[in-house]
């Protein structure tokens, strides 16, 4: 084994994450479920879809950061998920863009 | 998830600490460098896997988004049957597991064995709670005959027993079934997933209750883990599109 390697791997040390970290993280996803739900009973027209998934975005993040540990992970993972997601609102945006852009009326 | 050369017994770690040509743990495949390597490349997979599971349902939420738009009177209609008592119950009794799952992992790491299997039972109690409530859910659309194209009826669209709903005219009220459709087979994927991770879970608690995970391959709990919170966050989108931003105030 190389000097190199070992010196890479290091970056990959693990990182435990602590049961207070997740306790905060799953107290934290209950109080936005519950302010979701609220919002929900609340008239704001077009901002009820809005505010609902900026809401779900966060409560996502909370997991992919701390339960799923991405936050303490190598930038190797960081970029892959990146990268993903990247990927799947392309394809997301090139779809809508077509549909809008054809279905005169329907949008 | 991993088939080959996993200790599960003590008597096997016992031996792999042992010297042989090389001293390694026995977890540790040939073809990785170290400990630290291989569950990086473990990650990196599972990611992966995930990733593919984004596009897989991402295809079912675009459908959705196109779907509500083209036919918006009949999504808001058939989201407000929709019990959200239920589903608000749901959506924490599933991050109730994640937060489970999670300390699994955290158990798995500090090696302690029984507190591992008392996290890993209780995400299978939370996970069937989750998969009960559904049923409940899924029962009551059979008996209001909301399932598309097994006797649905329009009745409850055209002539709407709630006073704050609008009435739709016969044309839309059908399109309610394109709504129901996309209902069921997103929380029915999505239930298919949580199926697959009990059943996992089911195997998980005996193998570690033979003495793997908690020796330091921790791994096969990890990836776990990381599926389980994916299915959590599936479930994180799908609440508010299905349940809550169509409600009638």
């Amino acid at each position: 084994m190389t000097e190199k390697t070992q010196e890479t791997h290091q970056d990959a040390e693990v990182h435990v994450v602590k049961p207070p970290v997740y306790l905060a993280i799953f107290l934290a996803l209950l109080a936005l479920t519950a302010l979701t739900t609220g919002i929900s009973f609340i008239d704001l027209g077009v901002f009820n879809a809005v505010i609902a998934l900026a809401i779900a975005c966060f409560k996502a993040s909370l997991v992919v950061l701390f339960f799923m540990h991405l936050h303490y992970s190598s930038r190797l993972l960081k970029l892959t998920v990146a990268a993903g997601i990247f990927t799947f609102l392309l394809l997301i945006s090139l779809t809508m863009t077509d549909y809008i852009s054809r279905a005169w009326g329907m949008f | 998830m991993d088939s080959q050369s996993i200790a599960t017994t003590p008597e096997e770690l016992d031996r792999s600490v042992l010297p042989h040509a090389h001293e390694h743990p026995a977890f540790l495949r040939h073809h990785f460098e170290d400990v630290g390597q291989q569950r990086e490349a473990a990650s990196f997979g599972m990611w992966v896997f995930l990733l593919t599971e984004v596009m897989f349902f991402g295809g079912l939420f675009c459908a959705y988004l196109i779907f509500r738009n083209w036919y918006h009177p009949a999504f808001v209609a058939g989201s407000n049957t929709l019990d959200i008592t239920l589903g608000t119950t749901n959506t924490a009794v599933l991050i109730c597991s994640s937060f489970t799952m999670a300390m699994a992992v955290y158990s798995a790491e500090i090696r302690r064995r029984g507190q591992l299997i008392l996290f890993l039972v209780l995400t299978i109690v939370l996970g069937s709670a989750f998969l009960g409530i559904k049923a409940v859910e899924y029962h009551q659309k059979y008996v209001d005959h909301h399932i598309p194209g097994l006797d649905f009826s329009i009745q409850e669209f055209v002539h709407p027993s709630n006073p704050k709903a609008i009435p739709l005219a016969p044309d839309m009220a059908e399109k309610t079934q394109l709504y129901f459709f996309l209902y069921f087979a997103m929380t029915g994927m999505h239930a298919l997933h949580m199926i697959i991770g009990i059943a996992l879970l089911f195997i998980m608690v005996a193998r570690a209750s033979k003495g793997a995970y908690t020796e330091g391959h921790v791994i096969p709990v990890e990836n776990f883990g990381l599926y389980w919170h994916f299915v959590d966050i599936v479930w994180i989108f799908l609440f508010p599109l299905l349940y809550l931003i169509s409600r009638y105030r």
